[in-house]
């Protein structure tokens, strides 16, 4: 081991830790390896932070290598102690903190710093960059506070900046000095119509706005333009660019330019040291998006642990991550000598494409509105394919350039890319990578995005990938695809319906259905109780509920019987009664004429038989005796089981009575994808059948085991254990978290058996047990979602709420014939 | 009202809920439930699945279709046919609006009184 070189990496940045991760992946026995990264943090998908910043994305859902990863590979990683100094002829690396450390290579993986304008007042309070979690944090604190927000900068990164503080609920203006947005990706006409949709979308956008000066006492209030123009703001985010960060390379004396100059196999000026990623300049060329970055990082790793393949530059395509506006670009189209423009336009679903050729090569594609064929431009162009073959059709798209028509097969885009055509951008992921581990024995889409990542970030590639699923396992993919449309009405997903709801804010059923082109008019049976749930869920409190998307029990609040009429329970709270609600049910039975009582299963009194006329009146006496609805008939907390416990049992350990009417009490009336049932347990005996429940709790003498996902119904299934917790308020906590992550996360009519057989125990674990932080706030959204919903519905039925419901409308009484 | 109008007057269409049903008993006859879609038009069947007799009344309302509570057959509210791959009928009852008013056909509301 000892004898192992050392590689020492500074950067944990994509580019740091790609390199490595292709190093391992190539001879993970090469090199002992030490990271050193200025943040304090993991390493995480810069190019996420977007996503991050509009709320579509967590923390979590943006880290690519955790600490286990990196003990898993003993790599050492010294977080938030940067790098100060560099000894060439020592061959050490200095840290702030003192510490130095030999290295046989040394990679430069510095990154880049944003460019601040040196404008008077750039350096007040409240005037930030927008380059890591450090920035967001401070932006995101901003937009809660809310308020008017300037963007400096109208290239990708301050639109996307700009979006998210949009959607947080700031009052953005974009200041870009060009006269159109994205000038270097987008040409004018793109540029003007992504534009006109931001400013649909509320944000002011000024072009030709030259900035002046910030303005504020300590603090910003504001920015004033060369013109004069004053804009108020209480935040400010500079996003005019980047610059390479040679500071240790120079202070060593590399040789540098506008970056670290370095070969074709990323070696600097030095043979021991390596450079890569936005600090490096190859070939008088600097690049500052992510894909150029994955090149590097193979060509790197075949020049140090394998056969040197050599890095020739990249060619580069850009994609605008503000959901809802398509737009794609990919290299030049600045014109010039020889250059043919093909352009189409269709006005009506604000489409705008132009294709850029050179001779017989594609040089340039501008695509706004409908990115389907992107990948396959930006293909042909990295190849330099010879297009004069299919130069007639090429502006309307791969499948009618490749001669199939409307009713060309969609996975035909998908077979015609190259094996090095990229399918996911934000991983640097080809399509050979993705067949393989296929092939390999990844068959699903979540076991692709395991091993390779792909579509496993912003997910706008996740079509491709299933269509290399399909096409490379045949008909044993189409029938294991799992994620099933909601119902016949609509082509989207569960999933898909419940991320389009949040993400276009939609508030009630006929909004989804026109935003999401339902093919009938008012849904059916199956799709018009789930979204009722989705948007219920989605926005609590804000959204009401509608009583004709409920099946008929949950309308009705009684359970529908055979013969049509209903049974009625009202909720026994752990199990236990007293005989003030025996009186006041057995007087029920007696004055309805109810035909029969039963015990149920729950541990409460089901009365059968009674006519939904009298439904009320029936409600009004047992709410009299202080008994509310048992929800028995509701996609909801049914009920909480519970043996004696330590009070009574000579076996008991805890107070599971107790602790079940504590649970009872703050899950009751709860809106779930389906029933849910809980138990508690006072010792492993489990007199309260814990183990076949949604959520089962067996106390044990040093605290409660926790287990979920069990089902005692046509496919008994025993609970996974979640954890183990010391005390009752964690039991609680951890209850309330699952509910709502199942409540979250669930389709619909997924009992949670079947969703967690789906999602995995490890998924839940994860986002219960192990993220701490994740948990209390899946908590909270419960506990105030419950706000709302803690009403007895019984009370209001009673009081009169929705009589018509109860009442015949008339009565037909025919005259009999003398 | 003479013993042999062809319409009854069963109340005014503002006391049917959007995208519902209420229930019109006949004494000595069928129940009948009187439907009302989304497009504000109303129909009436006879209030019984032709399946399991499950009280039509108390399904979800789509388009021109109510989905039985108790097993999901689905039940065109124009013909009275059971929909997809079920086999079944159930009476309709005729239906007009007149002044804000519900009229269903007298004699096909009575039919089967005894």
């Amino acid at each position: 081991m000892i004898d192992k070189p050392h590689l020492v990496v500074i950067g944990n940045g994509m580019a740091g830790c790609r390199a490595v991760e292709e190093i391992l992946a190539r001879d993970a026995d090469a090199y002992r390896i030490t990271i050193f990264g200025a943040e304090p943090r993991v390493n995480y998908n810069r190019i996420m932070l977007s996503p991050l910043l509009a709320g579509d994305k967590g923390f979590d859902d943006i880290v690519i290598n955790d600490h286990a990863r990196y003990a898993d590979n003993l790599i050492d990683l010294v977080a938030g102690d940067a790098v100060v100094a560099i000894d060439r002829s020592a061959q050490t690396v200095t840290a702030r903190s003192g510490r130095v450390e030999h290295y046989d290579k040394l990679l430069l993986a510095t990154g880049s710093d944003p460019f601040i304008i040196p404008c008077p007042g750039h350096d007040l309070q409240g005037v930030v960059t927008f380059r890591d979690m450090d920035d967001v944090g401070k932006m995101l604190r901003a937009a809660d506070a809310g308020g008017d927000a300037v963007v400096i900068g109208g290239g990708l990164l301050g639109l996307e900046a700009a979006h998210g503080l949009a959607l947080r609920g700031m009052k953005v203006t974009v200041l870009h000095l060009m006269p159109t947005l994205m000038e270097r990706q987008l040409d004018e006409a793109a540029g003007w119509l992504l534009k006109e949709a931001l400013e649909a979308r509320g944000q002011v956008i000024l072009t030709g706005a030259d900035t002046a000066e910030i303005i504020g006492h300590g603090r910003v209030e504001g920015i004033r333009l060369k013109d004069g123009r004053e804009i108020p703001a209480s935040l400010v985010v500079m996003a005019v660019g980047i610059r390479p960060n040679v500071a240790l390379a120079r202070d060593a004396g590399l040789a540098i330019g506008r970056g670290i100059h370095v070969d074709d196999h990323l070696v600097t000026s030095d043979a021991n040291i390596l450079a890569v990623g936005e600090c490096v300049e190859h070939n008088g060329l600097v690049y500052g998006l992510v894909a150029p970055l994955w090149e590097m990082c193979r060509s790197l790793a075949d020049g140090l642990v394998a056969v040197p393949s050599g890095y020739t530059g990249s060619v580069t395509s850009t994609k605008l991550k503000v959901s809802g506006i398509d737009v794609f670009s990919a290299g030049d189209f600045s014109g010039g000598a020889g250059c043919e423009d093909i352009v189409m336009r269709d006005a009506s679903r604000g489409v705008y494409k132009r294709v850029v050729v050179k001779g017989d090569r594609l040089v340039g594609a501008v695509l706004y509105g409908d990115t389907r064929d992107g990948n396959w431009y930006f293909d042909l162009l990295k190849r330099q394919d010879d297009v004069s073959d299919i130069r007639d059709a090429l502006i309307f798209g791969q499948a009618f350039a490749s001669g199939g028509g409307a009713d060309a097969n969609p996975d035909a885009a998908v077979a015609a890319m190259s094996d090095d055509g990229e399918i996911c951008g934000c991983n640097g992921v080809s399509k050979g990578k993705v067949v393989s581990a296929i092939v390999g024995g990844a068959v699903t889409l979540d076991a692709v995005r395991a091993c390779t990542k792909a579509s496993a970030s912003c997910g706008s590639c996740t079509g491709l990938v299933e269509g290399l699923l399909s096409l490379t396992l045949g008909d044993a993919f189409a029938g294991e695809r799992a994620a099933p449309t909601v119902c016949k009405c609509t082509s989207f997903t569960h999933e898909e319906v419940r991320r389009l709801i949040v993400e276009k804010a939609l508030k009630v059923i006929p909004q989804v259905m026109q935003a999401l082109h339902w093919t009938t008019p008012d849904g059916c049976a199956s799709c018009r109780p789930a979204l009722n749930y989705y948007l219920l869920c989605a926005w609590p409190g804000d959204y009401v509920d509608d009583q004709q998307s409920r099946f008929v029990n949950e309308r009705m609040h009684a359970n529908i019987q055979k013969d049509g009429t209903y049974s009625v329970v009202p909720r026994m709270w752990g199990g236990i009664t007293n005989p003030r609600e025996l009186r006041a049910i057995a007087d029920v039975v007696d004055k309805f004429k109810a035909p029969l009582v039963k015990v149920t299963g729950g541990q409460r009194l089901d009365i059968f038989g009674i006519r939904k006329e009298d439904l009320p009146a029936v409600w009004a006496d047992l709410n009299a005796a202080g008994m509310v609805s048992g929800h028995a008939y509701g996609k909801t907390l049914r009920t909480v089981k519970t043996c004696v416990g330590s009070d009574w049992c000579r076996f008991g350990t805890q107070d599971s009575t107790g602790l079940g009417v504590k649970i009872e009490q703050m899950t009751w009336g709860s809106f779930m994808p389906h029933k849910f049932k809980i138990a508690v347990s006072g010792c492993p005996r489990n007199c309260a059948e814990s183990t076949i429940k949604d959520f089962g709790v067996i106390c044990v003498d040093s605290g409660y085991e926790l287990s979920i996902g069990g089902n005692g119904g046509i496919k008994v299934r025993v609970t996974d254990l979640l954890c183990k917790v010391a005390t009752e308020q964690e039991a609680m906590d951890y209850c309330a978290a699952f509910i709502q992550l199942y409540r979250e996360e669930a389709r619909y009519l997924d009992r949670t058996a079947p969703w967690v057989e789906r999602v995995g125990l490890d998924y839940i674990k994860q986002r219960i047990v192990e993220d701490a932080a994740g948990r209390e706030t899946l908590r909270d959204r419960f506990l105030f979602s419950q706000l709302f919903m803690q009403d007895d519905p019984w009370a209001k039925r009673a009081a009169g709420e929705d009589y018509k419901l109860h009442q015949h409308l008339a009565e037909i009484r025919p005259m009999v014939p003398a | 009202m003479s013993l042999q109008a062809e319409w009854l007057d069963i109340g005014p269409v503002d006391q049917l809920p959007a995208l519902g049903a209420r229930t019109l008993p006949v004494r000595g006859g069928r129940e009948i439930a009187i439907f009302h879609t989304a497009n504000g038009e109303v129909y009436a069947l006879v209030n019984a699945c032709p399946h399991k007799a499950g009280p039509l009344s108390q399904g979800i309302v789509h388009d021109t279709t109510v989905t039985c509570p108790l097993h999901n057959w689905r039940i065109s509210l124009v013909t009275g046919q059971a929909l997809g791959s079920d086999v079944g009928c159930v009476p309709v009852i005729p239906v007009k609006i007149d002044n804000g008013r519900i009229l269903i056909g007298r004699a096909a509301a009575l039919a089967g009184v005894v």
